[in-house]
């Protein structure tokens, strides 16, 4: 037990990886020939925007923080570059929605880094204004229509060679997030902080200017995903991607972000992110009421949680 | 003054509720008895969804659930009143009330024994409360006992004092006051209120003075469960009705904690602050409504209000923390 333990800790990928091929099997004996490449596509498809959300909270969640805003602030991109695109063309509506998202993102760093602001209840705030200001710039173009982007369509629905389009945008992300919090000083950073802001404070690190940094990321990187989603989806509403929200910190968690800071990865939020997708494919399979889903999900969250802080006890 | 200077922010947050209260008077001159009683009623879930989570953030920790558990309370509620008969709906509020301590209680403990933090344990147990709360009505429906409604609508009617000096009082308000009265009072000048305080504030230190830290986390949690069902009895109250969907309490109750002084960190802060701030938040919605505002843009104030509060207040605890 303690060498599972110890392998969950130097090398968290094996674990998760090892209970996403469990899960896989067991949706493939529930429901024979389901696993296929079609299959194993519209998985993929629909992990790839709770996977880019889940990057928002990986990274918050290394210094201890978290961004409730993102699911906001990724369906108001969405929403502003669909109503934007009839009128602007599609560049212009991208780049409004884009600053829009770096604005939130901005607004919540400022709050967390000089007001010192607790991150749970600055992102809440700033959801709240984001869902306020949407329905207001709502009202002002429901005469306009919506219209898709082509590239985002491409995006969100093709497929080339079997594979979805989306991880033409995908994959060169992962990497460079993966990279920045193991390669950069800037990551380095966001693990300094979460392990120990004192420490890291008394060590010369400026935190404010890390955590403007980090929000307004988490901001872009929300914006991104609202965009993406929007191409999946094809439709602009308002509630597009909040129910993207709460497992976004799930599959972060899962993947063995540590809430409390200081500990985790992009590459374990991944897994844990395909791990959320599957189940939710299992749990449409089970033919059980909506009720009963939710329980599942939230007691699978929970198990696996609480088997990962067993195994890993550092206390 | 010593007492006016310790619950300075308390205070404050009454001052700033009676210049509201003034306000509202001001730009309608009509407000009066019947518009005090549906600000009441409409506030009433929120601040029972406010207590319960005010209690939990005192104890150093957050439920994410607390909307949820109201909505299982609330279908729970309905289901069982409906065509039930008055001493049957009796029954029916209490085993609504043992549930919602059962389910607290289960929060409580899932977060003691597998030490997995409080936030992660209670957006689990949200999706697993969403869940019971669907098995259990999967749409709106269900019914509520006409007493029950009638708790809190109106004024308050004592026999033998002449109606007009207490009709402006809502009922819902003395409702509010009672009930919050008698779950909190006891418990916060009882040992267990000290304990609450002390796991709150520092748990290392509360677990070397001899205080069973597990133990009492889960009677906080199990207390703001009991909050969460008189929250969800209040909404059964107000529609009529039991709703499978949560509500916008979570948001809210966790704003309204904050603005009422009690620290996220825990330890410090009352039940007083936290409820006096949530009849400012919803009187300042309905002073927004009054002045035609349009309701999405008073939602864009809310939450500037909420954040530039909050952002004061860190500023604030900043400088106190410097001059020591």
């Amino acid at each position: 037990m303690a060498r599972l333990g110890r392998l969950m800790v130097d090398q968290p990928l094996v674990p998760l990886v090892g209970l996403l091929a469990g899960l896989v099997a067991v949706l493939e004996i529930l429901q024979p020939g389901i696993v296929n490449e079609r299959w194993i596509g519209n998985t993929i498809r629909f992990a790839i925007p709770l996977a880019m959300l889940a990057a928002c909270q990986t990274l918050t969640m290394l210094t201890g923080g978290i961004d409730l805003s993102a699911g906001t602030v990724a369906t108001v991109a969405a929403f502003v570059t669909a109503t934007l695109t009839p009128g602007l063309g599609a560049p212009a509506a991208i780049a409004v929605a884009m600053a829009c998202a770096l604005a939130a993102g901005l607004v919540n760093g400022i709050g967390i880094a000089f007001a010192r602001v607790h991150p749970l209840i600055m992102t809440l705030g700033t959801g709240l204004i984001a869902t306020g200001c949407l329905l207001v710039y709502q009202r002002t173009v429901i005469a306009s229509g919506a219209e898709f982007p082509a590239l985002l369509v491409w995006l969100g629905t093709g497929r080339t060679w079997g594979l979805p389009n989306g991880l033409v945008l995908f994959i060169p992300f992962a990497a460079l997030v993966i990279w920045a919090q193991r390669r950069t000083g800037f990551g380095r950073l966001l693990y300094a902080i979460g392990a120990n802001e004192t420490a890291a404070r008394l060590s010369g690190v400026r935190v404010w200017q890390v955590h403007l940094a980090l929000y307004a990321l988490s901001g872009v990187i929300a914006g991104l995903t609202g965009l993406l989603y929007l191409g999946v989806v094809k439709t602009a509403s308002l509630s597009l991607a909040l129910p993207l929200d709460l497992p976004s910190v799930a599959a972060a968690v899962v993947g063995g972000t540590s809430i409390f800071g200081g500990r985790g990865g992009y590459g374990g939020t991944i897994v844990g992110a395909l791990i959320l997708t599957v189940l939710a494919t299992m749990l449409t399979l089970l033919q059980m009421p909506e009720g009963g889903r939710r329980i599942l999900y939230g007691a699978i969250i929970l198990a696996v949680t609480a088997l990962y802080i067993r195994l890993t006890d550092r206390n | 003054m010593r007492a006016v200077a310790a619950n300075g922010w308390t205070v404050g947050l009454a001052v700033l509720l009676a210049l509201l209260l003034l306000a509202t008077k001001l730009i309608q001159p009509e407000f009066g008895a019947s518009g005090l009683d549906s600000l009441a009623r409409s506030a009433l879930p929120f601040a029972l969804a406010t207590a319960g989570m005010a209690v939990v953030v005192i104890a150093g920790g957050i439920d994410l659930s607390i909307a949820a558990m109201m909505a299982v309370a609330s279908v729970t509620a309905a289901v069982l009143m409906d065509g039930a008969s008055d001493a049957e709906a009796v029954l029916a509020v209490i085993a609504v009330l043992l549930l919602g301590l059962a389910m607290g209680a289960l929060n409580g403990a899932l977060i003691v024994v597998t030490r997995v933090p409080d936030i992660v344990v209670t957006l689990a147990m949200l999706f697993v409360w969403q869940g019971t709360a669907l098995l259990i009505l999967n749409a709106p429906g269900g019914g509520a006992a006409p007493w029950l409604r009638a708790l809190v609508v109106g004024g308050v009617t004592l026999p033998g004092v002449p109606p007009a000096l207490t009709e402006w009082l809502p009922r819902g308000v003395v409702v509010l006051a009672l009930v919050v009265t008698a779950v909190w009072l006891p418990i916060r000048r009882s040992k267990l209120g000290l304990m609450i305080y002390a796991i709150g504030s520092d748990p290392l230190a509360a677990f070397r003075s001899g205080v069973p830290v597990g133990r009492t986390r889960i009677v906080a949690y199990a207390v703001c469960g009991l909050f969460a069902a008189l929250g969800g009895l209040a909404v059964t109250m107000a529609t009529g009705i039991g709703e499978p969907i949560p509500g916008p309490y979570l948001l809210t109750s966790v704003a309204a904690v904050v603005l009422g002084g009690v620290v996220l960190g825990g330890g410090r802060g009352g039940l007083l602050g936290p409820i006096l701030a949530i009849f400012v938040l919803r009187l300042v919605r309905l002073d927004l409504t009054l002045l035609s505002v349009d309701p999405n843009t008073a939602a864009i104030i809310e939450g500037a209000i909420m954040v530039a509060v909050v952002m004061f207040g860190g500023v604030l605890a900043m400088r106190g923390a410097r001059h020591d």
